[in-house]
């Protein structure tokens, strides 16, 4: 009976070196595991999910060059073409110094506006053996607005024209067409025009994407603000827009009741009632080089 | 008693000598290129594996569709997010046998390749000419053929028609060492 027990541990050990007949189960487990690996990617098509960031960073060496616009309000009616004859604009360069660091620089004609930022990617979302339900980014910027107070007039120094955001960006890509992001927010400004106004805002933000095809998504986005400018009314920021991707041109369409394309100005400063029809159609091209 | 042992011994022979036959590569080299009106796309993947058996002729490819690397990351994005769809379809494999396998040697010479490919999760059978050597310690392959995008089910939009080319121009270059598991 031993033997026989034996035999058939032999053969069944034969059997098992054999089980690897098939070529490609053997090129399967040699395949070399990469870091890479399980690495969620592509979670929103542009850097920005309408007027806020997203997740998604330049790749690495990469130069990007952002027009973003704003017209004026929709409700101003057919004399002023629908907000057409107004127009904010706002010209970026947003440059990978590695695949998990851009920088960038702007200018805003909304107060003639000067930006500068940094974006950190912290953790990539991951599927697979080393899983990470989220991908996480640290964003940071400073602002400076070089337009001349006109009423009343007052001069202000450099520093006081100053202010600062800082953000963390948590996204997950739920699928591949339905992605979501958390944007907890922080702003601070040197100076308010009103002592009754706070120099620091909480906000939080929810953005979110659904893919229509593979070139086409529809967006939303909306930052709540825990306290804000009682002087000038603000409002919370919403927008939605149709992002279209061809080749190295990302366009996004824009419906938001911000005129402004930075986080201080869209998130503390909107004062737009957006189911009042105070909308302002917009449009981000990008170019990467 | 006996005749079992002999079995057995006669079993290990043989999967020793099986084993030993294997060719094995896993920095095997695939490029394509497409030439359209407006540009030209080229990408490469130098971590392809591909083995072979030689007591069957038998040929086996698999390559990892994210470690092809473009000019332009954003072109490589594109790619795996929107083409070849490379979260659901994360490889491209061959598997098939070489024709005349027997009289391949060590002076350069061409052979057939008859087998299935798979990209995009679509299959179909291929006859590919290449160039292959034959030394005690290994085997080269090289050679290039042409795929159908259409046949693949990967579609390119009417906008980037005159970016992309329907047919691509596949190249490879393999250099398989003896394999022992």
């Amino acid at each position: 009976m031993k033997k026989f027990v034996l035999t058939i541990f032999f053969i069944a050990t034969h059997i098992a070196m054999f089980s690897q007949d098939d070529l490609l189960d053997i090129l399967d487990d040699e395949a070399p595991k990469s870091k890479t690996d399980g690495v969620v990617t592509s979670t929103f098509k542009g850097t920005r999910i309408l007027n806020g960031h997203s997740v998604e960073n330049r790749k690495d060496k990469e130069l990007e060059f952002i027009i973003s616009h704003r017209f004026g309000r929709l409700n101003t009616g057919f004399k002023d073409l629908f907000g057409l004859d107004e127009s904010n604009v706002r010209f970026s360069l947003e440059y990978g110094l590695n695949d998990n660091l851009t920088i960038g620089i702007g200018r805003s004609s909304f107060e003639k506006t000067y930006d500068s930022f940094l974006k950190y990617s912290l953790f990539k979302q991951r599927r697979g053996e080393k899983s990470f339900p989220f991908a996480i980014s640290l964003f940071g910027s400073i602002a400076a607005k070089t337009q001349e107070e006109s009423f009343p007039i007052k001069e202000r120094s450099f520093a006081e024209n100053l202010s600062y955001v800082g953000q963390v960006l948590i996204a997950r890509k739920v699928s591949k067409s339905f992605s979501y992001q958390l944007t907890p927010t922080y702003i601070h400004r040197n100076t308010v025009t009103n002592v009754a106004d706070p120099n620091g805002i909480f906000a939080l933000g929810f953005g979110s994407r659904v893919k229509l095809s593979n070139r086409v998504s529809l967006n939303g986005e909306y930052y709540h603000a825990f306290n804000e400018s009682v002087s000038i009314n603000a409002q919370n920021s919403l927008a939605f827009g149709v992002d279209i991707e061809t080749g190295g041109h990302v366009f996004q369409l824009i419906f938001s009741n911000a005129r402004t394309m930075i986080e201080k100005g869209f998130i503390a400063e909107t004062t737009g009632d957006f189911f009042g029809g105070d909308i302002h159609f917009g449009f981000n091209i990008s170019r990467t080089f | 008693m006996k005749p079992i042992i002999t079995l057995i011994c006669c079993l290990f022979i043989i999967t020793i000598s099986n084993s030993q036959e294997r060719y094995l590569t896993k920095n095997g080299a695939v490029n394509f290129f497409s030439k359209a009106p407006m540009e030209d796309i080229t990408a490469d993947n130098n971590q392809v594996l591909s083995i072979i058996d030689a007591t069957t002729g038998k040929m086996a490819i698999s390559i990892l569709m994210k470690s092809f690397l473009f000019e332009k990351a954003l072109m490589q994005e594109h790619f795996n997010e929107n083409y070849v769809e490379s979260d659901k379809y994360p490889k491209a494999t061959f598997k098939g046998s070489i024709l005349n396998f027997d009289a391949i040697n060590s002076t350069k010479s061409k052979a057939k390749v008859k087998g299935n490919l798979t990209i995009h999760g679509v299959t179909k059978e291929y006859l590919i000419e290449g160039n292959f050597t034959r030394t005690d310690d290994a085997i080269l392959v090289d050679g290039e053929f042409t795929v159908n995008l259409d046949d693949f089910g990967i579609k390119i939009p009417a906008v980037v028609a005159k970016n992309i080319a329907k047919n691509i121009k596949v190249s490879f270059k393999f250099n398989h060492t003896p394999f022992k598991k």
